[in-house]
């Protein structure tokens, strides 16, 4: 508690878009109830406030911390470390901290290739080859920038995470629902879920709130979107176009489905899913419409990138987190 | 050596660290303005199918996703050579107009308006939006809010989502817009418009109508003659979905105009080994170092290029605003970096004349938003202007459209250059003999500010407000003292 009385709130970014606190600011007037029932303590993108003041606190002092983004750097992992010190709750908040969202995607090849290929495009003219360094010895001294890690993490792959908010941003609505709770119980109006749940989302698929119909019908093509004028009242996924929607954790209200889209995952695992792409690959591999090992080999040439496909959000927090040769650094 | 270290890092990450040398008289003998991410997807947008490329590259930045789903979109059209109908690229452009009015709103009230309407030498604690809310009134926080949410509202009934868009793909869209919808549409597009007369005659009381600002905006301190760059339609107006980029240089001649598919031929990226962003430059003209002037190749895309870079408005009551602009400043090009508030005002009027121009068009609600492709896919470039400069995406894909290349020049990126320049200018003007007044903060940041840096796409930041720490330290090391802003 604080001179004022209120428990200490504060938000950060490690690496990622800025999003999540586009989203946070999208809960409009809803902003008041946070100012009102929480001491705003740090969040760069709303406020000022200082990395020391954050240092000087004592441990445990801030009650809640939303934490999105993922850990690419250096001083991402300091920064991690520091907030999970100082914080009593400590939620991975979007894709990025909770899954590695699609900079994961960049833990399928070496770190060396990632930059070597920033550093040689076609309109780079960089006839030395220089690849920017941590430390670098100007004329007139010595200048830093952070070191990037061989992979990227997820936030509970550094510190010890409480609880787990994900979505790519986080809906608006949910992020609304989640401070109504922590306000209830800060009022002994409600308690909080078990450690390590998942909240501000549901607990089945996004084909639960899709209302698409569904017939169970079976398929002997995939289909690329912009090959095919989906029927807009028909399964996405039925009508041979890829949809994460039997993967997915609902709780965005099928957005993408609803406006003619397939759902891309962003919501994560659905509970009790261990890793994402296998399960994903299941829902796909049920709707084929054939027991001809040639045809099937066949069909599934149809899906052209099934790391993407099927990692697209959760390369960094599935089993496999990496590829062998990202590893190997 | 004596060296100042301007590092927003200790908001507690690498957005930004400003590197200060003085030499031993005091003076700066060098800066350098460090960009300290890079997350590569140039990289690991390979190997994807390249459809999935608009919607994989809005994650570079979530405060102008519109514009990464926009450049991806046209790029994948290109790839796929498919035309889309007139009614998918009036919707695109619709949704992008009503983008455009929430970013630049928030931009001008939230981060740079303080600076005009508190004065840039208020108080801190008064130079922020809840300072301009108090002197001109609760009133227009509301209507900055209700600008922000019928953008939000727009993108979404078009997009599909308020953050990160989905709906653009190869040929067209996925979804078109009812009549209801698009009478809604019409509706905030027309509250728009008056938002944008508003925030431009407040500009004119509180700005124009001060000759102390006034001088400020003219004065030499903020002032660099560079080329600049801007996308422009058939007529060399201004538009921020389609046309060609025209290149203007600092004496205002057009010294051509390129198409998407050869922006290679013009443009070229200079790197450094100190910091993880490129530097674009014009390759025609050649990369001599930070330095302005008609032999160097430095060039700035922003709300201000974009105006010197054009002929003009493409709808009335911004081009009455445009002929304004010019005759205050003394004619074309306007080289004063503060005159960018201004100019993505006048953007902001343009910005909601086409929403409902737009959202007025008969064929704006037809189901033909759709082609589909029917050629083999091979390589492509988008381009668009994002609020923060000429946004190019360039794919390549095998004969199956899967991505074996992909290269992105990005808004803020464009400005690297510049804003290291500009950076530099203020420092020098500031420091001398050892000497650092608290202005330096101020005006240090007011130098970038102009920029409106986004380094979300450069990197990961929201755009604007910079926190400072200026560390002045003595040849051994040690810090002597401390300034800070924003922390």
């Amino acid at each position: 508690m604080t001179s004022n009385g209120k428990p200490k709130f504060a938000m950060y970014w490690a690496a990622s878009c800025g999003g999540c606190e586009i989203a946070v600011l999208n809960i409009d007037e809803k902003i008041l109830d946070v100012d009102a029932n929480f001491d705003v303590v740090f969040w760069p993108v709303a406020m000022d406030a200082k990395y020391k003041d954050v240092e000087a606190m004592e441990d445990g002092s801030i009650l809640l911390t939303l934490f999105n983004g993922a850990i690419r750097n250096e001083e991402n992992e300091h920064i991690a470390k520091l907030l999970r010190k100082k914080s009593q709750i400590l939620v991975a908040f979007g894709s990025c901290a909770t899954e590695g969202c699609m900079p994961a995607l960049a833990n399928l090849t070496p770190i060396e290739e990632v930059v070597e290929t920033y550093y040689s495009t076609i309109s780079t003219d960089n006839p030395q080859n220089i690849h920017p360094q941590p430390v670098y010895k100007a004329p007139e001294g010595e200048i830093t920038i952070p070191k990037l890690y061989p992979i990227v993490r997820t936030l509970d792959q550094v510190v010890d995470v409480d609880y787990y908010m994900p979505g790519c941003p986080p809906e608006s609505h949910q992020i609304a629902a989640v401070i109504d709770l922590v306000i209830d119980v800060l009022q002994g109006k409600a308690v909080l879920p078990p450690k390590g749940s998942t909240i501000g989302a549901g607990g089945s698929t996004v084909c639960d709130d899709c209302p698409r119909k569904r017939d169970v019908k079976r398929i002997r093509e995939f289909k690329r979107i912009q090959d095919v004028m989906l029927d807009p009242e028909i399964c996405i996924l039925e009508q041979g176009v890829i949809c994460s929607g039997p993967a997915t954790r609902n709780g965005c209200g099928a957005l993408c489905p609803k406006a003619g889209s397939p759902c891309i995952g962003c919501y994560g695992p659905a509970e009790g899913v261990l890793d994402y792409g296998a399960r994903l690959l299941t829902s796909v591999a049920s709707v084929i419409d054939s027991n001809d090992p040639e045809e099937i080999e066949r069909i599934i040439d149809g899906i052209p990138d099934p790391a993407g496909m099927f990692y697209r959000f959760n390369l960094g927090g599935s089993l496999l987190r990496a590829s062998k040769a990202a590893w190997a650094k | 050596m004596q060296r100042i270290t301007i590092d927003p890092i200790t908001r507690l990450e690498g957005h930004g660290k400003i590197e200060i040398f003085l030499d031993e008289q005091g003076n700066v003998a060098n800066s350098y303005f460090q960009i300290p991410e890079l997350r590569g997807f140039e990289r690991f947008c390979v190997g994807r199918q390249v459809e999935e490329i608009p919607i994989l590259t809005n994650r570079i930045c979530g405060v102008c996703p519109e514009a990464h789903h926009m450049a991806g979109a046209k790029a994948v059209d290109a790839v796929y050579h498919v035309d889309p109908p007139r009614t998918a690229k009036m919707l695109r452009e619709l949704l992008y107009s009503a983008f455009y009015v929430t970013d630049h709103t928030t931009h001008f009230y939230a981060l740079a308006g303080p600076d005009f309407i508190m004065g840039p030498d208020a108080p801190v604690a008064e130079r922020n939006i809840l300072g301009v809310i108090h002197k001109v009134g609760l009133e227009i926080g509301g209507k900055v809010i209700q600008a922000r949410k019928y953008g939000h509202t727009v993108v979404e009934m078009i997009g599909g989502r308020k953050v990160h868009p989905c709906t653009s793909i190869p040929g067209g869209l996925t979804k078109g817009i009812t009549e209801e919808q698009r009478q809604q549409i019409e509706e905030m597009g027309r509250w728009a418009i008056d938002f944008a007369l508003f925030s431009l005659k407040l500009f004119d009381e509180i700005v124009l109508k001060n000759s102390t600002y006034l001088d400020l905006i003219l004065g030499d301190i903020y002032t660099h003659r560079t080329y600049y760059i801007g996308l422009v339609d058939e007529n060399n107006k201004v538009n921020f979905y389609d046309g060609k980029v025209s290149v203007v240089d600092p004496e205002g001649n057009r010294i051509g105009k390129y198409a998407p598919n050869e922006y290679t031929e013009w443009i070229a990226e200079h790197v450094e080994p100190w910091t993880y962003l490129k530097f674009p430059y014009l390759k025609k003209v050649g990369w001599k170092g930070f330095v302005d002037g008609k032999d160097s190749g430095v060039y700035i895309a922003t709300p201000l290029s974009r105006l010197n870079a054009s002929d003009g408005m493409a709808t009335p009551r911004a081009q009455e605003e445009y002929e304004k602009f010019y005759q205050t400043l003394g004619g074309k090009p306007v080289h004063q970096r503060l005159a960018t508030h201004w100019a993505r005002l006048i953007e902001l009027l343009y910005a909601a004349e086409r929403w409902v121009e737009l959202a007025t068009d008969p064929e704006i609600t037809s189901d033909n938003f759709r082609t589909i492709p029917t050629e083999k896919p091979t390589e492509g470039v988008g381009i668009v202007e994002a609020p923060r400069g000429t946004l190019t995406h360039h794919y390549w894909t095998d004969e199956r459209g899967i991505a074996t290349r992909v290269n992105l020049i990005v808004g803020t990126t464009n400005n690297y250059a510049a804003i290291q320049m500009s950076t530099n200018k203020a420092a020098r003007n500031l420091i001398k003999g050892g000497n650092v007044n608290e202005a330096l903060l101020n005006m240090v940041e007011m130098a970038f500010r102009a920029y409106d840096p986004c380094f979300g796409c450069a990197t990961h930041t929201l755009p604007g407000k910079m926190p400072l720490e200026v560390i002045i330290r003595d040849a051994n090391g040690e810090p002597i003292r401390e300034l800070k802003q924003n922390l």
